[in-house]
């Protein structure tokens, strides 16, 4: 019997396992990140391994004591490491004696084929091609639908009056949509959760710092990497915008980025010409472009040893310096504790505050 | 005269000689930074990045050591060179990186070079390099001509087994190596990134330690090209960079010698992401062949102390495993 499992990704896994379902496959749901799963991915990856992969690895190993043995994941074309990802997860998990059978999906555009038969692997419902587009577009909605649940509470967390209020209303309404299925019920969904979160009660007093988050994709996305980072910064009183989602990421790649009449590659290039893989460049272009959308700050999350990240780190000094922005970078690993981030979280919102209210009183 | 700076690092060990002809013959002078000291790598560990490699942290070193020297800096932006596999993502941003990440730096010469886009990328980049100081065309195609042959020269020498920093210097000092007739009792080969293996402050001169335990080493920069082409490796998927994929095509060729190898060494340098995933396919695939093997990383502090008693301990251990089979 085959039994699928895919990498965990923040909510993303209510989608994935709704679209695997509907094409007739048994789904092993991938265990939220945890020490064990860590501690699973270090044991059996090289020291240099960026962190994402310790995860990865981690997650397939919980995922295959439960009894899978079938890995979905993306592949991706350099020039970066995620590329070769699932060629060395697949050679560490055979060298353990899992007899396991990837499909890796690589970006469609340039892959048609690969993309079409590993749709039809994963068909043993055997549904048209028709039918099968239907569910991936429903498996789309579903997909913004928790992109924009998530983007809201961006916005309310900081200005609850009641403290734990957003997440535990947020718990509670993702599992409305997990349980929409049709797109209508998605819809439906959606807007009952939205409206629910606009309920809790908010401060509209409170003076609201806005961050923009830049980085790596994996660790932007999985909170249980980055130490649920965006729920310290809500608590601490701070609105994050996220530049990357997974139903935006994809149109990224797909359709142009345009944000506010300048792309994110326009507005990187005096800095960094270069496409240099991973998502350097788009962290420049974006830090660039919350600078001059007047945030307060930018923080860089990227996975210790992440090549590209180390590169637009170090040129990101300068644009800190150019825009006055202050950019604080994290780079995470299984060592990273919550206690010592909060408490270089605390300094960046103090050092925020402080620049804010001297602008203020200047003006 | 117009000075030019090139660092001691990276693609030093690869094109220099190339760069040294082709600008002097222009007509500018050449300032190197010399070899790689413990004052040189202060200077990179201080303005890098804590978290990047070793190689680009003395890669820093070096260009903040020419930063009141000279008028350029050349650190061309180095894509593509074959068409098919690019260089790490360090080397695509490298020229920024100097830029941006460290302060009143002299200008930088970022030319880019990347095969897959254009017909005689390689030219056209040095034309343009020639354009930026106002040459005149023919001198430009001579110079360029001169740093081919040169180049050429070049690596005829390091397929006779000279190392990079001997085969330069017989260049152009005329100094000959010391150590050209292999005679030691065993046979090394050495693997890893050319600014690792031949950066002798940070690789604790592992060839001329090997070479005076009576070792023979050949490295990676030995083989060539079309034998390294000629290696099938199995990562089901195309290495995407250049140096890695040498590494381990060097790797594959080595281990298929094992009548007349004796050990495989693969250095990797600290902090590299590449490298952890390059000792790992190494390993997977087929090992190397039965042929003892030992990967060492090179840190800021490696250390002549801890290198050495593992090298000893390695070649004791080949020593003795050989004796055994006779
Ligand atoms: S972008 Fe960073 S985390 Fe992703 S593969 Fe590259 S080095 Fe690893
Ligand atoms: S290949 Fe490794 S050592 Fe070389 S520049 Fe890239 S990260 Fe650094």
């Amino acid at each position: 019997m085959r039994r699928v499992t895919f990498p965990h990704m923040g909510e993303s896994y209510r989608t994935f396992k709704m679209l695997l379902n509907d094409l007739g496959n048994e789904v092993i749901l991938p265990p939220r990140p945890s020490r064990k799963t860590l501690n699973l991915g270090v044991q059996h990856t090289p020291e240099f391994a960026c962190f994402p992969l310790k995860i990865l690895m981690g997650t397939y190993l919980e995922t295959m004591e439960m009894g899978a043995n079938v890995i979905v994941t993306s592949g991706g074309v350099g020039p970066c490491r995620a590329g070769l990802y699932a060629e060395l997860h697949k050679k560490i998990l055979h060298d353990l004696g899992y007899n396991i059978e990837m499909i890796v999906f690589e970006p469609p555009r340039l892959y048609p084929f690969n993309f079409i038969r590993n749709v039809y692997k994963l068909n043993p419902a055997k549904l048209s091609i028709k039918a099968i587009i239907e569910c991936i577009k429903r498996a789309w909605r579903k997909l913004q639908a928790l992109d924009n649940l998530e983007k809201a509470t961006h916005v309310i967390r900081p200005r609850e009056t009641l403290s734990g209020a957003t997440t535990k209303t947020y718990k509670k309404v993702l599992e409305w949509v997990d349980e929409a299925y049709t797109t209508n019920q998605i819809v439906e969904a959606e807007k009952a959760a939205l409206d629910e979160l606009n309920k809790i009660p908010q401060n509209p007093e409170r003076i609201v710092l806005k961050v923009g988050i830049v980085g790596e994709i994996y660790v932007l996305l999985e909170p249980a990497s980055n130490l649920e980072i965006e729920e310290t910064l809500g608590n601490l009183g701070v609105e994050v915008e996220r530049s990357m989602f997974l139903t935006g990421w994809t149109r990224d790649n797909t359709w142009k980025e345009t944000v506010e009449g300048m792309t994110v590659k326009e507005a990187a290039e005096p800095y960094l010409p270069e496409l240099i893989g991973g998502h350097g460049r788009d962290s420049i272009g974006n830090t660039i472009l919350y600078a001059k959308r007047k945030f307060d700050g930018v923080i860089q999350l990227a996975p210790f040893t992440c090549i590209p990240e180390i590169v637009a780190r170090t040129i990101l000094t300068s644009v800190s310096r150019d825009y006055q922005i202050p950019v604080l970078t994290f780079f995470l690993d299984e060592q990273t504790g919550k206690a010592g981030m909060a408490t270089r979280l605390e300094a960046f919102v103090d050092l925020m505050k402080r620049k804010k209210m001297l602008l203020a009183s200047g003006s | 005269m117009i000075r030019v700076g090139i660092p001691n690092a990276l693609f030093y060990y690869v094109y220099f000689p190339m760069w040294k002809a082709f600008f002097e013959e222009l007509g500018l002078q050449v300032v190197t930074s010399g070899k790689t000291t413990k004052k040189l790598l202060d200077g990179g560990v201080r303005e890098a990045l804590a978290d990047a490699c070793v190689p680009v942290k003395v890669f820093f070193g070096h260009a903040l050591s020419l930063k009141d020297k000279v008028d350029f800096l050349f650190i061309p932006r180095i894509v593509c060179l074959n068409k098919k596999t690019v260089y790490c993502p360090k080397f695509l941003g490298l020229p920024d990186m100097i830029r941006f990440g460290m302060e009143n730096m002299p200008a930088v010469i970022d030319v880019r070079i990347d095969t897959r886009s254009k017909k005689n990328a390689v030219f056209r980049a040095y034309y343009s390099v020639g354009k930026l100081f106002n040459k005149k065309p023919e001198l430009i195609v001579k110079a360029y001509l001169k740093a081919k042959h040169i180049q050429k020269v070049y690596q005829q020498y390091l397929r006779k087994g000279l190392q990079p920093p001997e085969a330069i210097e017989l260049i152009f000092q005329n100094k000959k190596p010391r150590l050209t007739s292999q005679s030691g009792q065993l046979n090394f080969g050495i693997v890893g990134y050319p600014y690792v293996i031949h950066d002798q402050y940070i690789s604790v001169d592992i060839v001329n330690k090997l070479r005076r335990m009576g070792v023979n080493v050949k490295t990676s920069d030995n083989l060539s090209p079309l034998n390294l082409k000629l290696q099938r490796y199995n990562t089901g998927k195309r290495f995407f960079w250049t140096f890695s994929e040498r590494t381990l095509r060097a790797a594959r060729y080595f281990s298929n010698q094992k009548k007349k190898l004796d050990g495989i060494i693969h250095l990797t340098a600290f902090g590299c992401g590449p490298d952890s995933i390059v000792d790992k396919f190494i390993q997977f695939d087929n090992g190397t062949n039965g042929i003892p093997f030992m990967s060492i990383s090179i840190d800021e502090h490696s250390g002549e102390a801890g290198i050495g008693t593992r090298l000893e301990a390695f070649v004791d251990m080949v020593k003795r495993q050989k004796r055994s089979e006779q």
